[in-house]
């Protein structure tokens, strides 16, 4: 493929509780020449909590960055997080379609947004522009013998009019991507069941029910790990991966990863660049699954 | 979450009571009026709404207005209860809020959890045959319910309110001082207490914000808007 350069937008989680996301999407991307031109001091979309107050407010905090992205002139915008890219697609699909709502937002923003540019996810353009087949032959350490379930999460193919990428009831992406990769991958009933979303410190209860189904599910299948593309999921399955064995008497211990930290692995990029060692169920004897079955091969 | 409205129905006016303590649905006790939804739970009872009570006749025009949404749309199919992943978490099913705006029940779609509990998952909006995006009807709820005060998931509220201040305050979220402030607002110290020692020691906390240069910038999205309103 030929090198395409992106505006990127990182995200806070990206920042903080999802470090090894944004350090693992960015050394994928740059093994695969995929060039990321981070957004100067983008600030954050509003997230659930914006929308929930007003649409306009939601717009506008998306479209400040939108309208950032536009003065560096790609063509468009590129965002690992399925939360941040809900919201841009939403904000700049819906000043496109009614010009009364453009003029709502701009009268809240400093600079009014002119043109706006299309956001993709990563995983979208590593799946459309590379490809499982491009993927498959810069493989330098397949992932022999893993065998992983692929977790969508909500809202990373949904509503299926704004998002236009995938199925809305069984995305396949992540999937051909892990077996390009040399992952085996279980088919799994939930892969766009909710998490709990962004209830986890308000009522967690309810997430650990929810959470809860996904994991035992993906136990019972008997993987040996999850594969995520979402800082939330991934939080949730992860971090609250003891409150959820507290709170339903089981005792999974499932690492769930980010797709971009296992395509890293396979791709042969070193450990540092993939922070693994930021998950908080270990991935290492999942990983160690994999060099044990390449020595018997 | 029928139980839970059983006793004690939040609505004053008691929109939802158990059908046979109404005459007319005791004449017909003969009858199983065990008719089966989604999320209902076993041995429950159907309940019936009193359509003739105090309904607000313009507000479905409002909640039709703000979301773009063609609400009498809906005829009830459930595809939307029946794929929510909250519908046990739901006082009020999703299919139920639809139709209780179609009727005008203001207070009692308002002064639910569920508009609350909604993940904005969209599942609904998915999978509604008439393409109503129910999730954004949802979220016009809330927008209703903070103007109207209504508030029946205070801590689910305290939650988007700090995340905002905290995005209001640096530009980007501030995730340590969004847990502080989320505590301070609900007094609830405990607080996933022991995610800290397993996030600590990975670094993944940060201890200071991160302030972005425009973050007067973003101040300013906020204060327009709050003089503005949307």
């Amino acid at each position: 493929m030929t090198k395409h350069t992106y505006s990127y937008y990182p995200g806070c989680s990206g920042q903080g509780t999802s470090m090894e996301y944004e350090r693992s999407t960015r050394a994928v991307c740059e093994a695969v020449g995929i060039n990321l031109d981070e957004i100067p001091d983008w600030s954050c979309c509003g997230s659930t909590p914006a929308h929930t107050v007003d649409h306009t407010l939601s717009a506008a905090l998306s479209g400040r960055n939108l309208g950032l992205a536009a003065k560096q002139g790609h063509d468009c915008v590129l965002t690992p997080c399925p939360s941040c890219l809900t919201n841009l697609k939403t904000a700049g699909k819906h000043m496109a379609e009614s010009e009364t709502f453009k003029e709502k937002v701009n009268r809240l923003l400093d600079e009014p947004l002119e043109t706006i540019p299309d956001t993709k996810s990563v995983l979208q353009v590593l799946f459309e522009d590379l490809g499982p087949d491009a993927l498959a032959k810069k493989v330098a350490r397949p992932l022999k013998g893993l065998k992983v379930v692929t977790y969508y999460g909500c809202i990373l193919t949904r509503p299926p009019g704004l998002m236009d990428f995938d199925s809305e009831e069984n995305p396949i992406s992540m999937d051909k991507l892990m077996q390009a990769a040399g992952a085996e991958v279980l088919q799994f009933p939930l892969k766009t069941e909710c998490c709990g979303a962004s209830h986890g410190v308000a009522r967690r209860d309810l997430v650990m029910r929810l959470s809860g189904k996904l994991l035992d599910m993906a136990d019972s299948l008997g993987a040996d790990a999850v594969v995520t593309a979402c800082p939330l999921c991934q939080m949730n399955l992860d971090l609250r991966q003891g409150q959820v064995n507290s709170a339903n008497n089981a005792s999974y211990r499932l690492p769930i990863f980010y797709y971009t930290q296992l395509l890293g692995w396979a791709l042969g990029l070193p450990d540092a660049s993939l922070g693994l060692d930021k998950l908080c169920v270990d991935p290492r004897p999942a990983l160690q699954s994999i060099s044990a079955n390449k020595e018997v091969a | 979450m029928y139980q839970e409205l059983q006793r004690a129905p939040h609505t004053p006016s008691g929109l939802f009571t158990r059908a046979q303590n109404i005459p007319f649905a005791a004449s017909r006790q003969q009858t199983p009026n065990r008719l089966p939804y989604a999320g209902m739970p076993s041995g429950d009872v159907m309940q019936v709404v009193n359509l003739t009570n105090s309904p607000d006749k313009t507000f479905m025009d409002r909640v039709m207005e703000e979301s773009g949404q063609t609400i009498s749309l809906c005829y009830q199919c459930g595809n939307c209860t029946a794929s929510c992943p909250y519908t046990f978490g739901f006082d009020i099913p999703v299919s139920q809020v639809m139709r209780l705006l179609q009727t005008g029940q203001k207070e009692t779609v308002l002064s639910s959890s569920s508009i609350w509990l909604c993940a904005s998952c969209t599942s609904c909006t998915t999978r509604c045959p008439n393409n109503i995006d129910v999730a954004k009807v949802m979220d016009v709820l809330r927008h209703e319910a903070r103007r109207e005060g209504f508030v029946k998931e205070r801590r689910v509220k305290a939650f988007f309110d700090s995340f905002l201040d905290s995005v209001r305050s640096h530009g980007r979220v501030f995730e340590m001082g969004l847990m502080v402030d989320y505590i301070r607002k609900t007094g609830r110290f405990w607080t996933d207490m022991e995610l800290g020692p397993k996030m600590l020691p990975k670094g993944k906390l940060a201890f200071k914000p991160h302030n972005i240069q425009g973050r007067d910038a973003i101040a300013r999205i906020f204060e327009r808007f709050e003089k503005e309103g949307s």
